[in-house]
Formats: C-alpha cells, sequence, structure tokens
C-alpha cells in the first residue's frame, strides 16, 4: 500500500465551466499508471463516495500515451455559489492525496 | 485585468499588427463578454491609435444577448439544458442582469472579410478566435481546431510554461507548433498533454456546429522543439451557441476574526457550533430578521475550510471567516456588525472568563458587494453561426479624422 500522492508525479484540479471539476493524475511511468488505473480506491464508485457526488456523473479517461487518468464530475457547489469556497477548483484533488493505492 | 495593463498589450498587437498588415483578433473582450467589454476594448484602441498615430478598421462583434430575445427559441424548443441540467423557464432568463452567447469563429472570420483589421468579439469560445484565420483559408477543420485548442494558453502547451507563447502553422495534412522563445520546448507530451486542461473530455471537444475528436491524434516531435499533429478529426454537429447568464442574489459582508488559544483550538468544533446558535438566536430576536431573509457561514481557515479533517484534530491556529449574506447591502452589513462583539469575545463555556480573539482590521466588517450567481448551463439551436450577433464596423486614428 501506498499513498496516492506518493505514487503519482503530480496531480491537479481546474474547473471546467462553472459547473464541472476535472481531475489530473500525471505518472511518471506505465507501471504507476498500471497501478493507479487498476485500483479499486480511484474507481467512479469510489470517486463519487469521496467527493459526495453521485457516480453515474463521474467520467473517466485513462490516457496511457501520457500516463495520465483524468476524471471530471459536477461540482457540489456551482462556481460561485454561497457556499462555494474555491472558485477555481485549484485544490480539489487534495483529498485524493491520502487515498491507498494497492 | 486592469484598464492599463490591457492597454500596454494591446499596443503591442496594434504596433506588431500595423506593421506586418495581419489582422488581430481579440475574443471575449472584459473576460465575460458582454457589450460593456467589447465598448471598454474599442475605447482603449481608438486610444492608442491617437497616441501611436494608426490607423484601422475595427469590426466589433457582440454576442450579449436580451433575454426577450430568447424567448422564441424557449418557446420552440431550441434550447437544451446541459449537465448537470438546471431547469429553465422564461422567469429564470429574466433574473439574468447578463447573458451572452459564446460565438463561433464565423462571425469573427465574416467581420475579417468585411474589411476589418482589428476584431474585437463578445464571448467567444477560446479556440474560436484562433481557428477563424485557418478556417476561413479553407484548411480543415481537425486540424484547425485541434491547433487553436493547443494554443489557446499560449506557453502552457510548452516545457517552461510562463516563458511567452507559441506559433502554430497550420496546413492541409496538420499543423505545426513551436515555442515563441528559442530557450523553450514544445514536446509531443506538453502538446498531447495540453488537451487535457480545463477540459472535461480530453478526446473530444464540443465547438458551436463541430467536435474537435483528437482520440486518434499523432504527435511527432520535429526537432527539440517543435512538434507536427496530424490525423485530428472533425465532425460537423447542429450549430447550437452556449449561453452564460449570471444574476444578482443578494449582497455579503465579511468579518474575518484569528483564534490561536489552544483551549479553544482543543474544542473548536464544541465552540463554533455554540457561537453559531448563539448569533442566529440574536440575529432573530435582536434584530428582527427571518431566516430566510439572510445567511450566515462560518469558514475556518486553518481547520476545515476546504476538507474536513478527522475529529480530534487540534489546529494551530484558525482563521474565522464570517459570511453574511442578506437582499441589501445595509442589511447584510448590520448583521455583520451584530456578530463582530461576539466574534471578538464568545467564550467556550458561559462561566468562562471573556476571551478576546485576533481582529486583523478596524473596522472589522468588510463589504463584498453584490453576489451573483450562474443561472444558465444552456445551449441554444440556431439557423446561422450569426444569428445572435451584432457587428459593427468604425475606423480609428488618423483616416477616422481626415477620411
Amino acid at each position: 500500500m501506498a499513498k496516492l500522492g506518493d505514487v503519482a508525479k503530480y496531480i491537479r484540479s481546474k474547473s471546467a465551466g462553472p459547473f464541472w471539476v476535472t481531475i489530473d493524475i500525471f505518472c511518471d511511468d506505465a507501471a504507476s499508471f498500471d497501478r493507479i488505473v487498476r485500483s479499486p480506491a480511484l474507481a467512479p464508485r469510489a470517486i463519487a463516495s469521496l467527493f459526495g457526488v453521485s457516480e453515474n456523473m463521474v467520467r473517466q479517461f485513462p490516457l496511457p500515451g501520457i500516463n495520465v487518468l483524468k476524471m471530471s464530475f459536477p461540482r457540489l457547489a456551482v462556481q460561485g455559489a454561497p457556499h462555494d469556497a474555491d472558485s477555481h477548483a485549484g485544490q480539489y484533488f487534495v483529498p485524493l492525496l491520502s487515498v491507498d493505492i494497492e | 485585468m486592469t484598464r492599463a495593463a490591457t492597454k500596454h498589450d494591446l499596443r503591442q498587437l496594434m504596433l506588431a499588427r500595423d506593421k506586418l498588415g495581419v489582422p488581430l483578433l481579440v475574443g471575449s473582450c472584459g473576460t465575460s463578454g458582454t457589450d460593456a467589454g467589447v465598448d471598454w476594448m474599442a475605447d482603449i484602441a481608438r486610444e492608442i491609435a491617437r497616441e501611436e498615430g494608426l490607423s484601422a478598421r475595427l469590426g466589433l462583434v457582440y454576442s450579449e444577448i436580451e433575454p426577450a430575445t430568447l424567448l422564441p427559441y424557449l418557446e420552440a424548443g431550441k434550447i437544451a439544458p446541459l449537465d448537470p441540467a438546471l431547469p429553465l423557464t422564461a422567469g429564470r432568463i429574466f433574473e439574468c442582469d447578463h447573458i451572452v452567447g459564446l460565438l463561433g469563429y464565423e462571425p469573427l472570420a465574416d467581420a475579417i472579410k468585411s474589411g476589418a483589421d482589428i476584431v474585437f468579439s463578445g464571448r467567444t469560445t477560446d479556440t474560436a478566435v484562433l481557428s477563424a484565420v485557418p478556417l476561413m483559408q479553407g484548411l480543415p477543420a481537425g486540424a484547425s481546431w485541434h491547433a487553436a485548442k493547443t494554443a489557446e494558453c499560449g506557453g502552457l502547451c510548452t516545457v517552461e510554461t510562463r516563458r511567452g507563447g507559441v506559433i502554430v502553422t497550420v496546413d492541409p495534412q496538420g499543423f505545426e507548433i513551436e515555442p515563441l522563445d528559442a530557450d523553450n520546448r514544445c514536446t509531443p507530451y506538453t502538446v498531447s498533454a495540453h488537451l487535457l486542461y480545463e477540459n472535461s473530455d480530453p478526446f473530444r471537444l464540443k465547438e458551436p456546429g463541430v467536435v474537435l475528436d483528437a482520440s486518434d491524434a499523432h504527435y511527432e516531435a520535429l526537432d527539440s522543439r517543435r512538434v507536427r499533429v496530424t490525423n485530428s478529426r472533425a465532425e460537423a454537429v447542429p450549430y447550437t451557441i452556449k449561453l452564460e447568464g449570471a444574476g444578482g442574489t443578494g449582497y455579503r459582508t465579511m468579518v474575518f476574526s484569528a483564534i490561536a488559544d489552544p483551549k479553544i483550538l482543543a474544542r473548536f468544533d464544541k465552540w463554533r457550533a455554540n457561537l453559531e446558535a448563539h448569533l442566529r438566536y440574536g440575529i432573530a430576536n435582536v434584530l428582527r430578521v427571518a431566516d430566510g431573509d439572510y445567511g450566515i457561514e462560518f469558514r475556518a481557515y486553518g481547520k476545515d475550510a476546504l476538507n474536513p479533517v478527522p475529529a480530534d484534530h487540534v489546529p494551530h491556529e484558525v482563521g474565522l471567516m464570517t459570511i453574511v449574506w442578506a437582499r441589501t447591502q445595509e442589511r447584510a452589513t448590520e448583521i455583520a456588525k451584530y456578530c463582530n462583539p461576539v466574534l471578538l469575545h464568545f467564550p467556550l463555556n458561559p462561566d468562562d472568563p471573556l476571551p478576546s480573539f485576533a481582529f486583523p482590521f478596524s473596522p472589522a466588517e468588510i463589504e463584498l458587494g453584490r453576489h451573483y450567481e450562474f443561472k444558465l448551463n444552456h445551449v441554444v439551436r440556431v439557423d446561422r453561426p450569426d444569428a445572435l450577433a451584432r457587428t459593427h464596423f468604425e475606423t480609428i486614428g488618423e483616416e477616422a479624422l481626415h477620411g
């Protein structure tokens, strides 16, 4: 077991329009990429539960050519809504850092 | 963006444009692309033309939409929601202070064909500004849109992302991209990875009337700093224009206070819950403000403002942001002022000696002004790309004075 923050090279999040957030997990090599893509802790169901969104709204795109796992889902608070504390969704990725990867 | 910084950049672009005799396009003027943003840019351009002795033909393409303009489209079922779907009614359209439609490349290309040297457009897709010139010259849609998407954030598709922009060259088979800075590099990795940026789907990019499909695109290093991209495809789809609309919900006032006292921080959740209950009781019973007429939130920076923490977590310091919302600025500030002494002195237990916390500012209440929310996440089907655009032409500079 290891933390995703240690397995991945770099993780970033950003708004994709005011209603969606997109998260890109960059890996150094194909071995780390395969490891995270296979991990149940990053499957749509786990992501839905981690971020409190509906599982059928979680979209995932494995990109083996550049060793990136991309995922997108609707923001819980629309950009600029009264309870939105992260307008550009720049810190949405942080809970992923401590996810356990087999 | 400040006027001075915009003028600084636009001056360089207008001088270069004049020297090279090429069109200059600026989209989403003023960032949101309202009519006022286009007029603001035109005003700066007139000033620069006067100062530099330049003359040019301006094409101003407006894309702000009056709510009433959308009603026939709504009634005809031509407005469709995007995920996550928001219900759309005529009432909701009229709640918007401003609505803009995201233009495709066609109205910009038409302005150039009609003689504009400089085009300032209202809200436009980032890619349409860059695809307009190759598409109007008849180059393939796949390569043109893919090139535009890659170059939309300038240096972000390069190795050293903060070292200037890029130049893209589109041809009938694909496109080539290289950084403007001779010491910076584009690699197949940096160029292909840029499709991820601020984009929910990395392979398919929806633009007005077209979907770029980059899933089989081929990226090849031409040398250490240039990349060639081929096999980008584009599918024609019904022409739709995405709508962006926002309207005011009320006004906000904020108080920021800070706590470092370990006794409070050890039981912070209990303290915050007691504080909130105490203040809500007073707002209802002293100020006589009903629940639905205000909102209040206590955001603990340093603890859980962004993410939850385990129950036993004790922060070193907490910056407490108290945000009050009400229908008028005066009411929001009145409630914030009522909170002020409580935020300064609220004890953990009723019989504790009175604590005092750290206020960084006096007065402590900071008026945040009007609060807006996005009201639309929809597309409207149109018969022509310019159905919701309005284009005006004018000559600026010397010719305007003497001609």
